[in-house]
C-alpha cells in the first residue's frame, strides 16, 4: 500500500486522465450494479417463491382432505316406519334370574334367549318398512335386501331386547343405505364401469336410483360416524367413537403421567440439580430422547410392558404408557424453558425474605411459569394424540367392534383408524372416511393448539 | 376392595394433616404466635401425612403384588397329584378362573368337581381372611406413623426441612424417569437383537444385500436378512426430501428472517409451521390419495412410468413436512447472527442478497449445518409416511421412480400381524431399531454439539 501511495504523489497530477478513468470506473461499476440489482431481485423473488410454495402446500393438504372429507359426513340413508310385528318376532318373555339358580346357570339361559333373539328375520321388518314408503316395489324384496346396510337389522334385535314392550308397536326409523349403494348414488364409482367391474347388480343399482328419485333415500348427515365404532360387516355404520374413546383414554394417561413427572424433573434439573457429571448426563440424554424416532418408542412399549410385563396387547393402557415416555422429553424441555424465563430477581426477592428454596419455587417461579408449563404441556398432549407408528408396535392396529369401557379394553385410536380405513379394500367408500377422520383428528389438533396460544396469549407475563 | 381401601388411606391422611395442624397451631399459643415454632403449622401437618401414607401405601403395593401368586399356590394345592401333572400354563389360568368364580359365587356352567369345589371353598376362606388382614395391616400402618409422627411434633421440631427433604427426592426421582427410558431403550433393543444374532450372523445382516425374511410360521431363520437394501431405501427416501426441504426451508428462512416486513412474517411464519404439528399419519394419506395419483399421472403425460408408491412420491410429501423444520432452525440461527457483521457489509457496498450469501449464511453456516442434521434424523426415524407412500419392495436398485421399502416400514412389516414374537423374524424389528437408534443418535449428537457451539460463538 504504501509504495503505492508514494508512487502516486511522485506522478504528476494529470485531471484528464483521472476524470477518464474515473469516467471508466463509473461505466463498469454501472453496468455491474445493474447485474448486482437483478441479481438482488431475483434471490428476493426465490425467498418470497420459497414462503409462498410453503404457504401452498399448507393450502393444498388442507384443501384436498377438505374436499374428500367433507362429503363423507352426509351419507344416504332413509327414514322407515318400522313395525314391530308381533307375526314375526316370536319369542318367549325376558328371562327372569329364579330363587336357587346360580349365576352361571341363568347366564346360560339368557343366552340361549338371545340366540333365539336372533334367528328372527329382523330382515323383514326393514323392508316392509320401505315397502311402506314405496309401494311400487313390493315384489323386489330380495335387492331391498342389499339396499340398506346389514347392521341395521342388529340395531333393531338389540332395542327389543332392551325393551321387549316394543313390539306391536311402529316407530319411524333412519336406517342407513348399503356402503356400495352411497358408493353408486354419490359418483364416488364410475357409473359407465361394465356390470362385471361393479360392485352391485343391475337391479340393486336401478333400484338405488328409483329410491332416491322417489325421496325415499335422501342424502343426510351422517351421525353415526360420532356414535359408533368401526365395523367390518356393514361399512356403512363404521364410525369413530371406538377409536375415540381409545385416544381419549391414552391422551388422561399422558395427562396424568407425562406433565407432572416432565414437571417435576424439570423444576429439579432447572432450580436444583447439582452442576455435575450425572445432570449433565441427563441433559444430554432428555435432549437426545426428544429426537428419538416415535417408533423407537414403540420397540420399547413391545419389547418391556407387552414382552417381559405381560400387559395386554391393543389396550389403551400401554398405548398410554408409550406416549407418556414420548411426551416427556417435550414437557421437560418446554417447562425447562419456561421456568427459565422468570426473572432471577423473583427468587432473590424470596429468598431474601426468608423463604427456603422449595418455598421460593413453588410459591414464586412456578406460579409464574405455569402458562408456559400449560402451553407445553397441551403441545406434548397435541403430538402424543397424532403419533400413529409406535401404537401398530403394541398391537392397536387390531380390528376392535366395541366401544373400550375401560382403558384394559382392547381398542384402536384416532390416527391408527385413519391407518386401518386408508387400507380397506372398500376404497370408493373408505376414501371419504378416512378423510373425515383426518378432519376430526386435525379439528381435535387444531382445538388444542389455539388452547394453547389462548393461554399464552391471556396469562403471559412479559419482564 | 383396593379402590375401596385407598379412599379409606386418603382419608386417614387427611385426618393425619388436621391432626399435625392442630397439635403445631397448639403448641404455638393462644395468640397463634406462630414465630415459636420452627416451621409453618402447614408443614407439621404435612409431614404428618407422609408418615402416615408413605409407609401404607408401600405395604399396599408388596401386598398386592404377592397376593395372586399366593392364592394360585392355595388353588394348586387341592389339585389332586394326577391332574396337576397335565396341567400347562393356559389350562391352569383356566383353572385358576373356575375356582376363583365358584368362590365368588357366580358359578360355573357346568358341574364342578370335587376338588374345584373344595379349593373354591378355601380360596373363599382365604380371601376373606386375606381382605381383613389388609386393612388391618395397611390402615395399622397408617396410624402407627400417624401417631409417631405427633408425638415428634415439638416447637424446635424442623418440620419444614424433613418435608422439603422428602420432596426434593420426590423431584430428583422424577428426572431419573428420562435415565430409564433411554435406559430401558438401549437394554430392550439390545437384548432383543441380541437374541436375533443368535440365530442370523451379524455379518449377514449387517453388510447381506437381499432381504427375504419369509415367514415366522416355518419356525426356522430360513431367509435372508441383509441391511443394506433398507438402507439404501431410507438413504433414498431421506435424501429426495432433503431435496425438497433444504432449499425451500432454507429460502423461507432467509427471507422471513432478511426482507419480509413483520407483519407478513407474524403470520405467514406460524401458517407454514402448521405443517410441523399435522400429523404423519395424515401426510401419509395425502401423499397415497393426492401426490401419488398425480405424480403417476404426470408420469404417464410425459411418458415416464412412475409407481404411484415410490421413493419419490414419500421423499417429496416428507419433504413437505419438514419444511418448516429446517426453516425455524435456520430462521433462529440467522437471527442470531449480529447485526454488525450485516451493517460491515452493507457499508462496504454489497447489496442486501450479497450480504446474506457472503456474509450471514458462511457466519451462519454451522448452525445451519446442525439445522440439516436434526432434519435428516427426522426424516429417517419416520414412519408413517413410508408405509403408506413409499410401497414396500426391497431391492437394491437406484430408480426413485420404484418402489423401495426402508427401515421403519419393515420394522412395522415384521411386527404387526401374525407373528411369533421369539422368531428371527420378529425380532429383527429390534436389530433394525437399533440400527435407527443409533444412525438418529449419532447425527442427533453431532447436530446439538454443532448448535450449540456455534451458540456459544456469538454470546
Amino acid at each position: 500500500m504504501s509504495t503505492t501511495n508514494t508512487s502516486n504523489m511522485d506522478q504528476t497530477f494529470d485531471p484528464q486522465a483521472a476524470a477518464e478513468q474515473r469516467e471508466k470506473r463509473k461505466k463498469i461499476i454501472e453496468s455491474s450494479l445493474a447485474k448486482r440489482h437483478r441479481k438482488e431481485k431475483t434471490f428476493r423473488m426465490f425467498g418470497f417463491g420459497a414462503v409462498i410454495t410453503g404457504l401452498l402446500f399448507v393450502a393444498l393438504l388442507f384443501g384436498s382432505i377438505l374436499a374428500k372429507g367433507l362429503p363423507a359426513f352426509w351419507q344416504s340413508s332413509m327414514t322407515v316406519p318400522v313395525f314391530f310385528d308381533p307375526a314375526i318376532i316370536q319369542i318367549g318373555p325376558k328371562p327372569v334370574q329364579k330363587e336357587g339358580e346360580s349365576p352361571a346357570q341363568f347366564e346360560e339361559r339368557f343366552i340361549a334367549w338371545q340366540t333365539e333373539m336372533g334367528m328372527v328375520d329382523w330382515d323383514a321388518l326393514i323392508v316392509n318398512g320401505i315397502v311402506k314408503k314405496a309401494p311400487e316395489i313390493a315384489n323386489q324384496s330380495d335387492e331391498l335386501n342389499s339396499i340398506y346396510t346389514s347392521s341395521e337389522s342388529y340395531r333393531l334385535r338389540d332395542m327389543v331386547m332392551k325393551d321387549p314392550s316394543l313390539i306391536g308397536k311402529t316407530q319411524d326409523f333412519k336406517i342407513l343405505a348399503d356402503a356400495n349403494v352411497d358408493v353408486w348414488l354419490a359418483g364416488n364409482i364410475d357409473r359407465s364401469l361394465p356390470d362385471e367391474q361393479q360392485q352391485l347388480s343391475p337391479e340393486v343399482r336401478q333400484l338405488a336410483d328409483q329410491l332416491k328419485a322417489d325421496g325415499v333415500i335422501t342424502n343426510s348427515f351422517n351421525t353415526e360416524i360420532f356414535k359408533n365404532p368401526d365395523s367390518r360387516s356393514s361399512p356403512a355404520t363404521s364410525g369413530l367413537a371406538g377409536a375415540f374413546m381409545g385416544s381419549l383414554f391414552m391422551m388422561l394417561i399422558v395427562i396424568v403421567l407425562s406433565i407432572p413427572v416432565g414437571v417435576a424433573s424439570a423444576i429439579y434439573l432447572e432450580e436444583f440439580a447439582p452442576k455435575n457429571w450425572i445432570t449433565d448426563i441427563i441433559e444430554v440424554n432428555i435432549n437426545n430422547l426428544a429426537a428419538v424416532p416415535s417408533i423407537v418408542f414403540g420397540l420399547l412399549g413391545a419389547a418391556i410392558f407387552i414382552g417381559w410385563m405381560h400387559m395386554p396387547l391393543s389396550a389403551p393402557v400401554v398405548g398410554g404408557l408409550v406416549l407418556s415416555l414420548m411426551t416427556l422429553p417435550t414437557v421437560i424441555i418446554t417447562t425447562r424453558a419456561s421456568l427459565k424465563a422468570v426473572p432471577p430477581s423473583i427468587r432473590q426477592a424470596a429468598l431474601g425474605l426468608g423463604a427456603s428454596r422449595l418455598q421460593t419455587v413453588f410459591h414464586h417461579v412456578l406460579p409464574l411459569a405455569l402458562p408456559g408449563i400449560l402451553t407445553g404441556g397441551i403441545i406434548g398432549v397435541a403430538q402424543a394424540l397424532g403419533e400413529t407408528a409406535p401404537l401398530l408396535l403394541i398391537g392397536m392396529s387390531a380390528f376392535v367392534a366395541n366401544v373400550p369401557a375401560t382403558p384394559l379394553d382392547q381398542s384402536t385410536a384416532l390416527p391408527v383408524q385413519i391407518f386401518l380405513w386408508q387400507g380397506n379394500e372398500l376404497r370408493n367408500f373408505f376414501e371419504g372416511r378416512t378423510a373425515a377422520a383426518i378432519i376430526v383428528l386435525l379439528a381435535l389438533m387444531i382445538g388444542l393448539n389455539s388452547l394453547a396460544i389462548w393461554l399464552r396469549k391471556k396469562f403471559e407475563v412479559r419482564w | 376392595m383396593n379402590l375401596l381401601l385407598i379412599g379409606v388411606l386418603l382419608a386417614i391422611i387427611a385426618i393425619a394433616y388436621q391432626v399435625g395442624l392442630t397439635k403445631s397451631r397448639k403448641l404455638a399459643g393462644k395468640g397463634n404466635n406462630s414465630a415459636m415454632l420452627h416451621s409453618r403449622p402447614g408443614y407439621y401437618g404435612a409431614l404428618v401425612a407422609l408418615w402416615c401414607g408413605i409407609p401404607a401405601f408401600l405395604i399396599l403395593i408388596v401386598w398386592n403384588l404377592v397376593e395372586p401368586s399366593i392364592f394360585q399356590q392355595v388353588i394348586l394345592n387341592h389339585v389332586p397329584e394326577r391332574i396337576r401333572a397335565t396341567l400347562d400354563p393356559a389350562s391352569t389360568s383356566v383353572m385358576v378362573e373356575r375356582v376363583q368364580a365358584l368362590a365368588s359365587g357366580f358359578g360355573v356352567s357346568d358341574t364342578p368337581a370335587a376338588y374345584e369345589l373344595a379349593a373354591a371353598e378355601q380360596l373363599k376362606k382365604i380371601e376373606n381372611i386375606g381382605s381383613f388382614a389388609k386393612l388391618a395391616v395397611v390402615v395399622s400402618a397408617a396410624l402407627i406413623g400417624l401417631v409417631m409422627a405427633k408425638r415428634r411434633i415439638a416447637e424446635k421440631y424442623r418440620a419444614r426441612n424433613q418435608v422439603e427433604k422428602v420432596l426434593n427426592v420426590a423431584l430428583a426421582l422424577c428426572s431419573g424417569v428420562a435415565i430409564l427410558t433411554t435406559v430401558g431403550i438401549v437394554m430392550s433393543m439390545f437384548s432383543e437383537a441380541m437374541r436375533f444374532f443368535s440365530f442370523v450372523n451379524p455379518l449377514d445382516f449387517f453388510f447381506g444385500t437381499e432381504w427375504n425374511p419369509g415367514f415366522s410360521t416355518s419356525g426356522s431363520a430360513e431367509g435372508s436378512y441383509g441391511l443394506l437394501p433398507l438402507l439404501w431405501g431410507t438413504l433414498m427416501v431421506s435424501g429426495i426430501a432433503l431435496l425438497v426441504a433444504v432449499p425451500v426451508g432454507l429460502m423461507i428462512a432467509i427471507y422471513l428472517a432478511e426482507y419480509a416486513k413483520p407483519s407478513f412474517r407474524s403470520w405467514a411464519k406460524p401458517a407454514i409451521e402448521v405443517l410441523a404439528g399435522i400429523p404423519t399419519i395424515v401426510y401419509g394419506v395425502f401423499a397415497l390419495m393426492v401426490i401419488g395419483p398425480f405424480a403417476k399421472d404426470l408420469g404417464a403425460m410425459i411418458g415416464l412410468d412412475i409407481n404411484a408408491t415410490s421413493a419419490l412420491t414419500a421423499g417429496f410429501v416428507m419433504g413437505i413436512m419438514i419444511i418448516p423444520f429446517v426453516s425455524s432452525l435456520s430462521d433462529d440461527i440467522i437471527t442470531q447472527v449480529p447485526r454488525a457483521l450485516r451493517d460491515g457489509s452493507l457499508g462496504l457496498g454489497a447489496t442486501k442478497s450479497e450480504t446474506i450469501r457472503q456474509v450471514v449464511i458462511p457466519a451462519a453456516l454451522p448452525g445451519i449445518i446442525g439445522a440439516f442434521l436434526l432434519a435428516a434424523s427426522r426424516a429417517i426415524g419416520e414412519t408413517m409416511i413410508v408405509v403408506l407412500a413409499a410401497g414396500n419392495s426391497p431391492l437394491l436398485h437406484i430408480n426413485p421412480l420404484e418402489a423401495v421399502s426402508t427401515v421403519t416400514i419393515t420394522i412395522v412389516n415384521q411386527l404387526t400381524g401374525d407373528t411369533d414374537f421369539a422368531s428371527p423374524q420378529a425380532l429383527v424389528a429390534f436389530a433394525l431399531g437399533l440400527t435407527l437408534f443409533v444412525i438418529t443418535l449419532g447425527l442427533n449428537i453431532v447436530a446439538l454439539y454443532i448448535v450449540r457451539k456455534y451458540r456459544e460463538q456469538y454470546e
